[in-house]
């Protein structure tokens, strides 16, 4: 009967929250994830990773433009969002929402970015002509100040920004982790570890787009990987996702100890509904493989070539990836699959070109690379020609 | 002074903000409904309208105002606790306009058997019957009078077997 | 009745229900909130399955079809351990249930499930606007004006309670029928529950014959762990009720 094994209450059986809100977790969580590894450079002065640091910021700040999309898309009444801001309520987390939204993209992302890139957005507003001109002009608030002492001024305000970001984004994001894991009603996701989980593997997955990007980016330009950045980014990326990987495994064994009364409903859940997505997918082709490819360039480093190397970085970046995709699945999905009777599972039946469909989260994963793409036209995160003639370098 | 001197951009940054939030408080007093909060946080407002949602059932009462030998015929029965839209369905537009709204008709075949069908599940102290063997076709109301469904019971007025 | 009891029986019938129709329960001086906690017994031995419950609150909240704002269960339990009930709600129960035939085994019985109009609500917690709220009578309400439809509430509560309305793209659930109990009328399903297995409760007013029923029979909540408050209370539930 409609994809129903067993019993569900008669209101559970069609899935409230779809694979918009399985993206927004996601996207959020990249979001984090490369402010992170800007955030390395930044305030614990890892120079290695310096040639990132610009990207990564752009990146965060594409991808933060687009998480609100797929929850506007969602809700039955987008138009009285704005009540999120006029009438929060204290006890709900999804009310925090709007405001750490508000204050990480304003207060962090983009007045980091734009106090880094402030000398270049003078310059440019002078040398350039027409719409771009007004653009650029606009961006500089009107102040022509690019004096020593007002750019080292930039220096120790960004300083401050960042350090102050990183909490920033543990909450933006770990307050997503914090609605699923505070729901005593749902067995799948009430978890004090929920938060932390969602933190590290928000990280990875930030930490392994930026390194994808970079690669890509760099080669499209047709300039040489910095090797020593690269090796510096992954090596990051595993001691990240060990720890992320220890936490889910914390979760697993503890469940499977502990067998309380879901226990039996959820380990069904698991070897059937999600086998795929969470034996196949997550663990093992998206957990596991990477940690050995990982493991093996970390111990093995100057016996591997450049270009194995290369490829190692790109295939470990592709399937974390889609292991942290899958997480979020796992989660939102999972938690929905089952009965909260314990007693029956139901069926996601995704739809295609409706307004929470799979076309759209397509779109909206897409969406991101777009705003990025304008971004790098704009802000160039390395030296071009332009920036080359403006600087005298 | 000499600290503030070159980060005038700074304080044009920070402006940016004071404004905006001056613009959100701004609309937020205008935009916020007038009852909210009154009692806690919600639309003190939303108590009055969900309360004046239309009646559909007028509630035994209401009926036995007007039909009060009905109610009489009833409370003397077995159907005693049975009230009278649990089979007559939904009459508050009867009870309003008695006069132009007339209850429909009720088929005992399909109603009685909701009931009185014959299932294991039912608690045993429960009247249950198979319908098809027990009346050989014939229709609930011809042995039992629905408002006093006993056959031999002791009834003011009808009721009883026919 | 004659023709005379009718024509004066009629235009004080008419007076009467326009009184009980006008009632506005915070401003009216008839209904106090503060004066009421409401709260709902089940008597499950009393329950016969027959759906006159689903169909009535169906009726009178125009529920859409697929959707329940309440409904029934019915319990297969044909050995000791309380943890494999077979378990069956088709269309809500809204139609009853197929028959049994008696040669089956094992213990059967109908369970009518609700909104808890917990006192303690996890939904109305997650709410981020305050749109679902617990009103100063107990009774957890929607308001359909504000509500967003982001579902956060349907995901918190623990009895698969709630769900977004297909049309209106708000959340919808039990609403206790505030729109009757606040004019001295009872729930549709209790009105029209033939065997009194549904039976409104005030659990502030003293008068009330339920408070009796609660306090010399043994009574439990649903999920009680889950420690929400809930106002509904069953007598005689199995261990093997989820």
């Amino acid at each position: 009967m409609n994809g129903v094994e067993g019993f569900m209450y008669p209101n559970e059986i069609a899935l409230h929250w779809s694979i918009l809100i399985v993206l927004y977790p996601y996207i959020t969580g990249l979001v984090a994830g490369a402010f992170i590894l800007a955030s390395l450079e930044r305030v614990f002065r890892v120079e290695a990773v310096k040639p990132t640091y610009r990207l990564a910021l752009l990146t965060a700040l594409a991808f933060l433009l687009d998480a609100p999309l797929p929850l506007q898309l969602h809700l039955g009444h987008p138009e009285r969002s704005p009540e999120m801001y006029f009438t929060p309520h204290a006890t709900s987390a999804m009310a925090m929402f709007g405001y750490v939204y508000l204050w990480y993209l304003m207060a962090v992302l983009v007045f980091e970015i734009w106090l880094d890139y402030r000398r270049e957005i003078v310059l440019w507003s002078q040398e350039t002509k027409g719409l771009l001109r007004i653009v650029y002009k606009i961006m500089s608030l009107g102040s022509t100040n690019v004096s020593d002492r007002a750019l080292h001024i930039d220096e120790k305000v960004g300083w401050v920004v960042t350090l102050i970001g990183i909490p920033s984004a543990f909450l933006l994001h770990g307050y997503v982790g914090f609605i699923f894991g505070s729901i005593k009603a749902n067995p799948w996701w009430s978890s004090p570890l929920m938060p932390v989980v969602f933190i590290f593997s928000a990280m990875v997955s930030g930490v392994a787009a930026v390194l994808l990007l970079y690669m890509a980016m760099t080669k499209l330009r047709k300039q040489p990987i910095d090797m020593r950045c690269v090796d510096t980014v992954a090596m990051y990326m595993f001691y990240i996702f060990i720890i992320d990987f220890s936490l889910e495994m914390l979760d697993l064994v503890h469940r499977i100890y502990e067998a309380d009364e879901s226990f039996r409903s959820l380990d069904f859940m698991v070897h059937t509904r999600l086998f795929v997505s969470q034996i196949v997918l997550q663990i093992l082709v998206g957990t596991l493989v990477p940690l050995v490819l990982l493991f093996i360039t970390q111990v093995w480093k100057r016996s591997l070539t450049e270009i194995v190397r290369k490829r190692i970085y790109v295939i470990c970046g592709s399937l974390i990836m889609i292991s942290v995709f899958a997480m979020r699945w796992n989660v939102v999905i999972g938690g929905q699959l089952f009965s909260k009777s314990f007693l029956g599972y139901t069926t996601y039946k995704m739809a295609l070109a409706t307004r929470e469909g799979l076309l759209a989260a397509i779109g909206l994963t897409i969406l991101p690379f777009l705003f990025l793409w304008v971004l790098v036209k704009l802000l160039p995160p390395w030296p071009t020609e332009k920036a080359a003639a403006v600087s005298g370098d | 002074m000499k600290y503030f001197k070159d980060s005038g951009h700074l304080f044009r940054f920070a402006g940016l903000f004071v404004i905006a939030f001056l613009v959100f408080w701004a609309i937020r007093g205008y935009v916020i409904p007038r009852t909210f909060g009154q009692y806690g946080h919600y639309r003190a407002a939303a108590i009055t309208e969900i309360a004046q949602h239309p009646l559909h059932y007028a509630g035994h009462d209401a009926c036995e105002t007007c039909h009060s030998d009905i109610a009489d015929t009833k409370k003397a029965g077995k159907h005693a606790h049975v009230n009278c839209e649990a089979c007559h369905g939904p009459q508050a537009k009867h009870a309003d306009d008695p006069g132009s709204v007339t209850p429909a008709k009720l088929d005992t075949a399909v109603l009685c058997v909701r009931c009185h069908e014959a299932s294991a599940a039912r608690p045993k102290n429960f009247p249950q019957v198979n319908a098809a063997d027990h009346s050989n076709g014939l229709p609930c109301e011809t042995c039992h009078q629905p408002h006093s469904p006993a056959i031999g019971a002791d009834t003011a007025t009808k009721g009883g077997a026919k | 009745m004659n023709r005379r009891h009718f024509l004066i029986l009629m235009p004080a019938a008419a007076i009467a229900w326009k009184a009980v129709l006008a009632g506005e329960p915070e401003s009216s001086p008839n209904y106090k909130m503060s004066d009421h906690w409401w709260g709902m017994l089940i008597d499950v031995p009393k329950c016969i399955g027959c759906g006159n419950c689903v169909r009535a609150c169906a009726a009178e909240n125009d529920v859409p079809d697929g959707y329940f704002r309440t409904w029934v269960e019915r319990y297969h339990v044909d050995d000791v351990h309380m943890t494999n009930p077979t378990v069956i709600s088709p269309d809500g129960g809204k139609e009853g249930f197929p028959p049994v035939a008696q040669e089956d085994a094992g213990k059967y019985f109908f369970v009518p499930k609700l909104c808890n109009h917990c006192a303690e609500s996890p939904c109305t917690q997650v709410c981020p606007v305050g749109a679902t709220f617990v009103s100063p009578d107990g009774v957890v309400l929607v308001d359909p004006k504000y509500c967003l439809g982001c579902a956060y509430c349907v995901q918190a509560c623990p009895y698969g309670c709630r769900y977004i309305h297909p049309e209106k793209k708000v959340a919808d659930k039990c609403t206790l029928c505030y729109h009757r109990i606040t004019k001295g009328l009872t729930t549709a399903c209790a009105e029209n529950c033939p065997t009194g297995a549904r039976q409104l409760v005030d659990l502030k007013n003293p008068n009330d014959p339920i408070h009796a029923f609660l306090k010399t029979h043994s009574v439990q909540v649903l999920k009680p762990q889950m420690a929400t408050g809930a106002k509904v209370y069953y007598n005689e539930l199995d261990g093997s009720v989820r």
